[in-house]
């Protein structure tokens, strides 16, 4: 400003008019300054709000279905109820088809008897004799997987007839609902699910120690069930995952990995080497149900391949997967730098040797991490699932890669949807959590390796 | 039992494999010893040569008995049937030829079988027992064959590393061309698939139609309407207030970690937004109807809207989250690569950070963010799962963002899960669909991808 002073001294008026300006643009300037990178923040605080929304609800909502109360009752095995107790002894010359086919009938005698009255009298022998309750009340505490596992629990060893065991049995998901608070309590009657008597009997049972909260191991280690929600659980649609993401790694890795070294390495640049590189751009960004429109179309209905099969779920996931796993290994390889090719080359390599020997186990890192990012993402998708059929109720564990299996994004697809909303709004959760859980130990493990590997090469 | 030929099988190769590759290594190894030669290849390459040329023959017969011996064997049992049954067809005859198999396994039927399903039995079990090991001997005989073929042939000057390796290149030439199958077999089965489907509604009908009303035949009326447009314009909604959200938060997150931030603020900062982008889709789902969807309802309660908890807005918020990290890494990627000379002048000038961004900076990057927007609008239309559980599913067009609607991806869901005969156009319906979404997305991203590299090229 002094210069502009000394230049001009004849005109100082103009200068201070000038100088003004300048200061009021300048202040003006340093607001607007001030705005846009306040705005800047604002942005980033908001994304970071909804992670913390996010996880705040999922937690939230999760975390307390880890825990779920059980009834500790003494069951009787009531040979009044029981009136079959023994099973069929295998006679002598006896086929294996016939054996099976008594021990069926008799499992079937077994599971028609009123497994309920034993239930009944083991939570009777519980309650105080001023209580009245019908059966059905009675009966509404204790879940209905229950009766099954005394009935398994029974077949696996008919010797118990008679006796008195002291068991743990999961009460039901509205017990469950109830003592947690996930059903508003002040509702009246007639929009509770559990009745009024069988309420009180929950909450006197919690408090004299007969209804303790255990951790809910039923969510790892049981199958679905639409009946029994309190014992449905994700060891089937774990498994079914697991063998998709084998299927996947098992294909994916080395057709990934051999399409982008002969693209990158070996083949000469031309017309259909665009082509395929174009291609599999486009390919990394199909949306993913296409993937599953293809599956339907050309495994299910063209080869017959089994529906809700991993193994078929796992192939559909595989060609999704191979674009992310070609494109990042064709990088990896790109990075690797030519005086080790020509160092190779020099000493005689042939060009194949170059490229197994010498240069790609140096992307030996980066090929692992995009498998790793490659596989949770294929672990977290669901929509090319439900078009071959995944999303069908399985009550079991599948045994192989070619049985009826759920997964775990599907798992959570069919519990939002449970029409028991309080139970399920909360188990859905936990499920989510267990994914979560899953995806993060993957990329954890991809971080891990790559920075141990890296400082070793 | 089929499990345990297929364990036979695979050891029979692996046995195989190894004596092979033994073999030609040995005698390679034996002519170096033996005349002093200098071999062409290395010792290993010999092995190799003669362990593939011996497992071929092997597993192509392996796989033809795979693919024929299930029928071979029901041709020889249908011999034993009496004619009454041999007449039989479908599920019946299934069944009668499980019956046989059970007795030949040794596990039997319940019950007393009838005198010549226990002879058919016996007959089967021996002619299973024979046939396994011809099938066994067969494919063992021409592997070792193959094996001693190979091995005359190994000298000094055979070039065994060449020839192994063109094995590999067509190996690899193979692997790559999945990449183009998988293109192919996309275009072939959606258009294939919606052709049928133009043979029940009209092409006209189903790109100009404004009713979506596909009937089930099993309620009687009708085909139904296909109407393209509602679904069209409820993916169109959610894609434009998904977009609304994300990108001046992903992109205003990007200028100020690329421009402003520490690098320790940004060291924290950028993991924990691209985490986002990490989380699968059907988790946003969740998340948005117990929790966006009730709080846009209520929030419209409180201003005087009526919102519904399951629709476009909904669908739309929770999606913008979710492509926030999308737009925010690859704009930081775009700014990153603008050249530092334009900034530094720009700053010589006097002018101020902001200033600097907003008339230098964005203009340069321009280009690559237009690209990267297109390619998350190509995916805020292909999502499916949070638009499945939070956009209400109402295929009716309506222009408020408040109120249910349906996106064509829902459609695809709704039309196809469950069902697989593809005999109807309810069903067949979804590879139209597919195949607009497949053409529309792939539009997108070429385009996308078009911009952004000459953008590279333009500061390379």
């Amino acid at each position: 400003m002094t210069t502009t002073a000394s230049l001009a001294p004849n005109t100082s008026d103009d200068a201070s008019i000038r100088r003004q300006r300048i200061r009021a643009g300048l202040t003006r300037r340093h607001v607007n300054e001030t705005m846009f990178r306040g705005l800047g923040l604002a942005a980033i605080l908001a994304a970071l709000v909804f992670v913390c929304i996010f996880f705040y609800t999922i937690l939230g909502k999760g975390i307390p279905s880890f825990q779920q109360p059980v009834l500790h009752l003494a069951v009787t095995f009531d040979p009044d109820v029981i009136t079959s107790p023994t099973p069929p002894a295998r006679a002598v010359g006896q086929s294996d088809a016939d054996y099976r086919a008594a021990t069926l009938a008799w499992q079937r005698e077994v599971a028609g008897l009123n497994w309920n009255r034993i239930v009944e009298a083991a939570v009777r022998a519980k309650l105080p004799a001023t209580v009245d309750m019908d059966s059905r009340q009675v009966l509404s505490l204790v879940e209905t997987s229950e009766r099954h596992r005394l009935r398994e629990r029974f077949v696996a060893d008919p010797s118990l007839i008679g006796k008195t065991v002291q068991l743990e049995l999961l009460a039901s998901a509205n017990v469950d609902n109830w003592l947690k608070g996930n059903i508003d309590r002040s509702l009246s009657d007639a929009q509770q699910q559990l009745s009024a008597p069988a309420r009180a009997t929950a909450d006197a049972f919690l408090a004299d120690g007969t209804i303790t909260w255990r951790f809910a191991l039923s969510i790892f280690s049981n199958v679905d069930s639409r009946a029994a929600p309190a014992a449905a659980g994700l060891a089937g649609a774990f498994m079914g995952s697991l063998y998709m993401m084998l299927v996947v790694i098992l294909l994916a890795v080395p057709i990934g990995v051999a399409s982008a070294v002969y693209l990158e390495e070996f083949a000469t640049k031309s017309r259909l080497t665009d082509i395929i590189e174009v291609n599999i751009n486009n390919l990394a960004a199909v949306p993913s149900i296409v993937f599953g429109l293809l599956g339907a179309a050309v495994f299910i209905n063209y080869f017959h391949l089994p529906l809700s099969a991993p193994l078929v779920g796992g192939m559909v996931l595989t060609l999704m997967t191979l674009p992310t796993i070609i494109i990042a290994t064709r990088a990896a390889l790109k990075g690797v730098p030519p005086s080790l090719r020509q160092a190779a080359l020099g000493l005689g390599a042939s060009k194949m040797q170059m490229v197994f020997h010498h240069v790609l186990p140096v992307t030996f890192p980066s090929i692992l991490t995009a498998t790793i990012i490659g596989v949770a993402q294929a672990l977290g998708e669901t929509a090319p699932l439900l078009l071959i059929g995944m999303n069908a109720f399985v009550a079991s564990v599948p045994g192989s890669p070619l049985d009826q299996a759920a997964a775990l994004p599907v798992q959570i697809y069919l519990w939002q949807g449970n029409e028991n909303r309080n139970f399920f709004e909360a188990r859905t959760s936990a499920a989510i959590i267990v994914l979560l859980g899953l995806m993060i130990l993957l990329n954890a493990v991809a971080i891990f390796l790559r920075t141990r590997l890296e400082r070793r090469a | 039992m089929p499990q345990l030929t297929s364990w036979i099988f695979a050891a029979l190769l692996i046995v195989l494999l190894g004596i092979a590759y033994q073999v030609g290594w040995s005698r390679s190894r034996g002519l170096v010893v033996a005349s002093g030669e200098k071999l062409h290849s290395r010792s290993q390459y010999h092995g190799s040569l003669v362990a593939i040329w011996a497992l071929l023959p092997a597993i192509a017969i392996l796989i033809l008995w795979g693919l024929f011996g299930e029928a071979i064997t029901n041709t020889y049992i249908m011999g034993f049937l009496p004619p009454d049954v041999a007449a039989l067809t479908g599920p019946q005859l299934a069944q009668a030829l499980q019956r046989i198999r059970s007795l030949a396994s040794g596990f039997g039927v319940a019950g007393t079988p009838a005198e010549w399903e226990v002879a058919a039995g016996q007959a089967l079990a021996q002619f299973q027992l024979i046939t396994l090991l011809i099938v066994i001997l067969l494919a063992a005989g021409i592997g070792i064959l193959a094996m001693f073929i190979a091995r005359t042939r190994i000298a000094p000057r055979l070039r065994a590393r060449n020839e192994v390796e063109a094995i590999v290149r067509i190996v690899l030439i193979a692997c790559s061309a999945i990449a183009i199958l998988t293109t192919a077999g996309i275009v072939a089965s959606l258009i294939t698939e919606a052709i049928r489907f133009f043979s029940f509604v009209s092409p006209i009908d189903f790109f100009l139609g404004t009713v979506w009303n596909p009937v089930f035949s099993s309620t009687g009326g009708g085909s139904g309407q296909y109407g393209l447009l509602p679904l069209l314009w409820g993916t169109i909604m959610v894609s434009l207030i998904a977009m609304l959200v994300a990108l001046p938060i992903g992109l205003m997150a990007a200028i100020y970690l690329n421009q402003y931030a520490s690098p320790r603020v940004r060291a924290v900062v950028k993991p924990i937004i691209e985490m986002l982008a990490g989380i699968p889709t059907i988790v946003y789902g969740f998340f948005a109807i117990v929790t966006v969807g009730p709080f846009l309802s209520s929030l419209g309660d409180v201003v005087g809207l009526d919102v519904s908890a399951t629709s476009a807005a909904t669908a739309g918020v929770v999606m913008g989250i979710m492509i926030i990290p999308f737009i925010s890494s690859l704009s930081d990627d775009i700014l990153n690569q603008v050249p530092r000379a334009m900034r530094d002048g720009s700053y010589g000038l006097g002018a101020t950070q902001s200033e600097t961004i907003i008339r230098v900076l964005l203009p340069a990057a321009l280009p690559g963010i237009v690209g990267a927007f297109l390619l998350a609008v190509s995916r805020a239309i292909g999502e499916t799962m949070i638009v499945v559980l939070a956009a209400g599913n109402s295929p009716v067009l309506r222009a408020n963002p408040f109120e249910p609607i349906s996106t064509v991806t829902v459609s695809i869901v709704n039309q196809l899960t469950g069902d697989t005969d593809f005999a109807g156009p309810q069903s067949l319906v979804a590879f139209a669909l597919g195949l607009t979404l497949f053409a529309i997305t792939l539009v997108l991203n070429i385009v996308a991808l078009y911009i952004v590299r000459r953008f590279r090229e333009q500061y390379e």
